[in-house]
């Protein structure tokens, strides 16, 4: 997909809720070995939001960041595009609610998205199509999530909460993006249907026909359209739903699994789904360098990837510090046992 | 068991319980939150405009709580507060975060939350609570 070459980052913020639960933990409550699931997973603890916090909180914390990154006033965005496979409601956007609670006025246009972990990114695409057309000046596209995971399935070693914003604009960029590509097929490896409480998944079937084919071809697609080599990038993002995933995406690609490092949240945060590549972006842009390349790729189950060609600009210098980095989020942090985590989650039923 | 409440009136307080606005009156320059309808120093003589406060400040006073109302009894134990905003209105709200650091004057900003959901068909009241610092 084109770009105008001009738009991109103007601020981002992240938000990670400050409960974490350890492997450990959960481990102890199914006899499960915890050091062959962490081995497994290259997961050691996860994020959990408190019973006070949901996709539209966790938005609103991480789209303020993202303001005061942007400096710019609330009432210049025309467009708020929330993606999430946890909205509060199933009727009534989240977007409307962050913004309210940004003091955006009522000149802007909203919708809340759904595409498994990859709605963030489909909002980015969004922002950016409206932005360099230039029918808005600055667009807020935000991916948040308070993952569910069954009691007991897999998926509670890694469904966690948290979420990034990012203000799209064409002026004031601190990262350029110079092209966005996207490779979506009808692919059923994880779903939730309606009034069920957990997703279910069609295990292995999510990694070969679903991941890797749909990063591996998003990836391609951004390359041939770019005329980039994979070697060119400095740094890379991909959704991380577990460590393993993500380093075996980037072994397929040819990608020494260093330029992964800064992005690497997973293995303290877990997979926050529509916050996961997200949440990888804000921390490699915390320390990015000017002209610096970064990969993004984005997977949404169901299924699809959204991969990004950033270029890192001069103003992420002066910019960086304006808000509280990824990091700041990471360390402040509160252990809760599995009971408080039930009950924080909901998972207790009368 | 939960309470249910006006939506219409949730709905006229979004501006203040989201963002907190207040107002201010220019005849004497004092400073309301919850925003008021007249100034009660300059009564007829006052003129109030809306008034951006920052969402920081210390707590004044506290308590935890544990017996909760209705809509709260499973946030229990919680602590609510009086919070000084650097502005000086006091208001009242929750403290969140690490409570090992709750102190009087202790440092405290706002944080976007959830406070009460009207059952499991009703809508979800947002608003701040006080995250210390």
């Amino acid at each position: 997909m084109k770009t105008d070459g001009k738009s991109g980052i103007v601020g981002y913020g992240c938000y990670v809720p400050m409960y974490r639960i350890k492997v450990e933990e959960i481990a102890s409550v199914w006899g499960e070995d915890p050091e062959r699931i962490k081995k497994g997973l290259l997961v050691e603890e996860k994020a959990v939001a408190g019973d006070d916090e949901d996709t539209a909180t966790i938005a609103v914390e991480a789209a303020k960041n993202a303001l005061k990154r942007a400096c710019i006033n609330p009432d210049d965005i025309g467009a708020i595009y929330v993606g999430s496979e946890s909205h509060p409601y199933v009727v009534k956007p989240t977007a409307t609610i962050v913004g309210e609670a940004l003091g955006v006025g009522n000149s802007y246009t909203a919708a809340d998205l759904e595409f498994a972990c990859k709605a963030g990114t489909a909002g980015i695409q969004m922002c950016l199509g409206l932005v360099s057309s230039g029918m808005i000046d600055y667009g807020l596209a935000i991916g948040a999530d308070t993952a569910q995971g069954a009691p007991g399935d897999a998926l509670e070693y890694t469904a966690a909460s948290g979420g990034a914003a990012f203000v799209i604009g064409r002026k004031n960029v601190l990262a350029k993006i110079i092209a966005t590509a996207s490779y979506s097929s009808d692919t059923p490896d994880f779903w939730r249907r309606p009034m069920q409480h957990y997703p279910r998944h069609a295990a292995r079937f999510t990694g070969e026909p679903a991941y890797f084919r749909h990063i591996g071809g998003a990836v391609k697609l951004l390359l041939e359209e770019t005329n980039l080599s994979i070697s060119d990038f400095d740094k890379v993002v991909f959704h991380m739903p577990n460590g393993k995933f993500p380093l075996r995406m980037a072994k397929m690609l040819g990608i020494e699994k260093e330029k992964l490092a800064d992005g690497f949240v997973v293995s303290k945060v877990g997979n926050t789904y529509s916050g996961s590549s997200l949440l990888g972006l804000c921390a490699t842009l915390d320390k990015a360098k000017p002209k610096e390349l970064i990969l993004l790729a984005s997977f949404g189950s169901g299924a699809g990837s959204d991969a990004f060609a950033i270029e890192v600009t001069d103003l992420i210098e002066e910019k960086r510090d304006l808000a509280p980095t990824f990091e700041r989020y990471l360390n402040r942090k509160i252990y809760i046992s599995y009971a408080k985590y039930a009950k924080m989650r909901g998972k207790l039923k009368d | 068991m939960s309470h249910r409440s006006s939506v219409p009136l949730a709905w006229r307080r979004f501006e203040a319980r989201y963002r907190l606005v207040g107002n201010r009156c220019l005849t004497c320059g004092t400073i309301y939150f919850p925003p008021k309808a007249i100034c009660p120093k300059c009564r007829r003589k006052g003129k109030l405009e809306k008034y951006q406060l920052k969402g920081e400040g210390k707590i004044h006073t506290y308590t935890i709580i544990h017996a909760a109302p209705s809509g709260f009894e499973k946030r229990v134990p919680y602590c609510i507060a009086i919070i000084e905003l650097d502005e000086g209105p006091k208001v009242l709200g929750e403290v969140v975060g690490d409570l090992t650091l709750l102190d009087i004057g202790a440092r405290v900003r706002a944080v976007f939350r959830k406070i009460y959901e009207d059952g499991e068909d009703g809508i979800i009241h947002y608003g701040l609570k006080w995250e210390l610092v």
